[in-house]
């Protein structure tokens, strides 16, 4: 190309990235987080930038607005050309801190992943909306008051007047993601960079800010960069994707294409293991598939496709019948309690052996109490639980120790469910140990070198700390961990959620392996409905506190009777761009399970609307839904 | 991770250089102090009133020089360092033991257990210092002992109140909860998995406070509270050449120096083995 086509052909992006690279640590050490990676943002367009965990996805976004300065990193080659008026373009690697400074939040704006720790909780929404206006556009106090007022409405948020004198954490994260938004947006920003921003919300609250997002980059023509790993949220969000792996651009395309005809074996693979609803339709049992995964270059098919037909519905394992957990909050002076959360409300369902009921729910449904109170880590305030028949509640202390052998948990965040100062191996052998399973060193050595071959890795693993693991394979020890007392249901507490997709389809691979071999029960807590799609034989949905729908994986999916059921189905976003992006708008916050004393819940009560499918009679009015 | 690994392994190496000038001041002066005795049988105390305030470097019989009455200032600062090192060590490893032990039970059972002690702590650090001194020595009586216990009691709340602190963020972690999971016990939860959990900062306040104790002991006997004035000890010594620091530096420079030292020695001891309890190697700096 010549220089000048070349340049013509920059003229209309609004922001071109030319061979960046980005390094971290000096000298021989250094580690290549960046390299060579070229895209260009067209004004009022959105840009996908996709990839898996320490693809170099998030440290790209932070280098065009050189905020990998502040985290140790170095931007040792290409240009960040950035043309805020379509006139002449700046080097942003170039440019001085001081014209960074004002370009920072004024033409480029950023929202974080985590809602929570990017608001500064000391001071009200409205002080840290109009902080930007002021400092940016020279409002004064009063002025900058009425502005932030009107960007509270413009990101839907109720109530704008009261909220700019609340404090961070009177908000629910979706709200704070709203007002993340409205301060990114605060000074009509010419490009809004959006590192996952939805990631750690629920799919309902996911829907509505995605939705809002759009409405605003059409409304304001703001070019969006939108960093995410999930493949659903890419093909609702997208018009260009760029696929990031191992700190290079593997593949740039319009979102159609990439979805239609994937180049790159990584960007095949990575579309091979989305979980994808409606993908197990018309099945009735849930289904192993092989996995796509990287292997040198090319991508390879691990595992292969088995039906999981491991339920036995004699006799269940565990009944749990109308259980109920609150928890106290808010005292008077006296110590009486104002307050309760009612997490969990006469919650009743059987598991059976070698079955996964999947429990899905969004924050605030009860799914995780429910999954702590049944090991024993909460205590519940009525109900009766039955394990292999005896009731829990009758048990001795020996008995109930028994019972934490028998029910092993696993925990959502593999970084922090490991101890960081033992040994992996120490780790997986203390349940034998606390047990007394096997009392000779050698024997425990070598059963925890079973273990972890069992989950897929080495013996010679047993000797090191978990910070040298990456996240899937701490996910595999905490897996080992879980077997290591041999018992008969496990529950897995959003266990793969926190996990890359291709991780997160072996480990579900894995689990689901695992449950044939021993015959395992699952409670499966989550909230990704394509994942329950895959590994559950039946389903329960949460909502409040309560369940409102029961019943097979098929007749969930296929056949859903309550409306919280479809919306819920209905927020998840879809990997498919062909698709019509969702009309029907999700509005309103999930309602707070906190009530004050003496006002109690009404029950829901079911009705079985085909043999094994309950559903919550809706006449009782979904309470707050609205 | 390549540059993880060429930083690591760059620590480490500096991390072993810590460690062996760490042991060598505190094995060096750990030794003179303990063969004290055998090295100078008169206890530092004889008198050469024709030499007093010879300087430094001048006399062999006196290399460090001496002090007003004459007395050798190497026999001193080595003898002295009996009741510095002893009060100093002593005094911080009790307070440390009874203040994690009550930090620990506060902060993992909470309820009553931690009400109680966490008044009580607060109560106690509402005394003046001095007083509570005054109060305690005037009661007890003077002595070595009488003066470790003295600190022990002064200064197990501030391991209390950090060990708590710490316990407090660590007891809702997921891995103790995992270990809950499990059917591990209580006891084994704290001490396998929250005490190595807090050691790291008690190490910090352990070494900080050893330096500490040295200069109170002084403190303390120049008040009349402490040890017999007569029994040299590095603060003692220090506040003795006070005086003298404009004519006859050397009286006090020297004792201050070995606490320097020994306080350096020790930090590095305790930076090394913090690093040692913490696998990840990331504890900030």
């Amino acid at each position: 190309m010549s220089d000048t086509a070349n340049r013509r052909s920059q003229d209309q992006a609004l922001l071109s990235v030319r061979s960046l690279s980005v390094e971290f640590g000096t000298g021989n050490g250094a580690f290549k987080a960046v390299r060579d990676v070229s895209f260009d943002v067209r004004p009022g367009r959105t840009l996908a930038v996709v990839g898996e965990s320490g693809s170099g996805k998030s440290v790209t976004s932070l280098a065009i607005m050189r905020l990998t300065d502040y985290t140790g990193g170095r931007i040792t080659g290409g240009q960040v050309l950035f043309r805020p008026d379509g006139g002449e373009a700046i080097d942003l690697v170039k440019a001085s801190d001081s014209r960074l400074r004002e370009i920072r939040g004024n033409d480029i704006a950023m929202i974080f992943q985590e809602p929570m720790t990017s608001l500064n909780p000391v001071f009200t929404i409205g002080n840290q909306i109009s902080e930007t206006l002021i400092l940016h556009q020279g409002l004064n106090g009063r002025d900058a008051r009425l502005r932030a007022k009107e960007l509270l409405q413009k990101v839907r948020l109720p109530d704008a007047d009261k909220l700019l004198d609340r404090y961070p954490h009177q908000l629910s994260g979706g709200m704070r993601q709203r007002v993340m938004i409205a301060m990114a947006l605060a000074c009509n920003p010419k490009l809004l960079i959006a590192d996952e921003p939805t990631t750690a919300l629920d799919v309902t609250i996911q829907a509505q800010i995605l939705n809002i997002i759009r409405d605003l980059q059409q409304e304001m023509g703001t070019a969006v960069i939108f960093i995410t790993h999930d493949m659903g949220v890419v093909a609702e969000m997208a018009d260009d994707v760029v696929v990031m792996w191992k700190g290079e651009k593997v593949e740039q395309a319009p979102v159609r294409d990439i979805f239609a005809a994937p180049q790159h074996p990584y960007t095949r693979a990575l579309l091979s293991a989305v979980p994808r609803l409606g993908s197990l339709t018309g099945q009735p049992l849930p289904k192993r598939t092989p996995v796509m995964v990287m292997d040198g270059g090319v991508a390879k098919a691990v595992g292969d496709t088995h039906e999981q037909n491991t339920a036995d519905y004699t006799k269940p394992i565990l009944q749990v019948d109308k259980l109920t957990t609150r928890f106290d909050v808010g005292k008077t002076f006296f110590g009486r309690v104002t307050h309760r959360v009612h997490a969990v409300e006469a919650v009743s369902f059987d598991i059976y052996p070698g079955e996964t009921l999947a429990l899905v729910g969004e924050s605030g449904s009860g799914k995780s109490t429910i999954g702590r109170t049944l090991q024993q880590l909460v205590e519940p305030t009525g109900g009766t639980v039955r394990f292999d028949g005896r009731d829990m509640a009758a048990m001795s202390q020996g008995e109930r120790r028994r019972l934490r052998q028998e029910i092993q948990y696993i925990f959502q965040d593999p970084f922090a469910s490991l101890d960081p100062r033992h040994t992996v191996g120490y780790s997986i052998a203390e349940p034998i140990i606390v047990h007394g399973l096997i009392n000779d060193r050698k024997e425990r050595e070598r059963r925890v070198h079973e273990l972890l071959e069992q989950v897929g890795l080495q013996p010679q693993h047993a000797r090191r700390y978990p910070h040298e693991f990456s996240g899937g394979q701490r996910q595999r020890i905490c897996i080992a961990r879980a077997l290591a007392s041999n018992p008969k249901l496990v529950i897995a507490d959003e266990s793969v959620s926190a996990l890359d997709v291709s991780i997160q389809a072996q480990i579900v691979n894995l689990l689901m392996e695992l449950q044939e071999r021993k015959r395992l029960s699952y409670l499966f807590i989550t909230h990704d409905m394509a994942v329950v799609e895959k590994v559950s034989h039946r389903v329960a949905v949460m909502y409040l506190g309560q369940i409102v729908e029961l019943g097979s994986r098929q007749a969930i999916f296929e056949n859903p009777q309550h409306s919280y059921t479809r919306k819920l189905l209905s927020a998840v976003p879809i990997a498919d761009p062909q698709r019509e992006r969702a009309k029907t708008r999700i509005e309103g916050e999930i309602p707070s399970p906190v009530r004050p004393v003496g006002q109690e819940p009404a029950i829901h009560r079911m009705r079985e609307v085909e043999p094994g499918h309950w559903v919550a009679i809706e006449s009782d009015p979904l309470r707050g839904a609205a | 991770m390549a540059a993880a690994q060429a930083v690591s392994s760059a620590r480490r190496h500096f991390r072993s250089l810590e460690l062996v000038l760490g042991l060598l001041l505190t094995a060096s002066m750990g030794l003179a102090v303990l063969f004290s005795g055998f090295l100078f049988p008169d206890g530092g105390e004889s008198m050469d009133l024709m030499a007093r305030l010879t300087p430094p470097f001048q006399d062999l019989a006196h290399p460090l020089g001496t002090d007003p009455l004459g007395r050798d200032v190497l026999a001193r600062v080595i003898v002295g360092g009996r009741i510095s090192l002893t009060v100093g060590v002593l005094s911080v490893m009790g307070a440390v033991v009874v203040g994690t032990i009550v930090g620990l039970v506060a902060g993992y059972y909470r309820g009553i257990a931690e009400i109680l002690l966490m008044r009580f702590a607060d109560i106690q650090l509402a005394l003046p210092f001095i007083l509570l001194a005054i109060m305690f020595l005037a009661i007890l009586g003077t002595g070595v002992d009488k003066i470790i216990f003295f600190m022990v009691v002064a200064q197990w709340v501030q391991y209390a109140r950090l060990v708590r602190g710490s316990v407090l963020a660590l007891r809702d972690r997921e891995f103790i909860l995992s270990a809950r999971a499990i059917g591990v016990g209580n006891g084994r939860i704290i001490f396998t998995h929250i005490l190595p959990n807090v050691l790291g900062p008690i190490v910090i306040l352990m070494t900080l406070n050893v330096a500490n104790n040295i200069l109170l002991e002084s403190s303390l006997t120049f008040l009349g509270l402490g040890v017999d004035p007569l029994i040299p000890s590095w603060g003692g010594m220090l506040a003795d050449g006070r005086t003298y620091l404009q004519t006859a530096w050397w009286v006090s420079v020297f004792p201050g120096l070995a606490i320097i030292l020994t306080v350096l020695g020790l930090n590095l001891l305790g930076d090394w083995l913090r690093d040692l309890l913490d696998p990840t190697g990331q504890t900030s700096r």
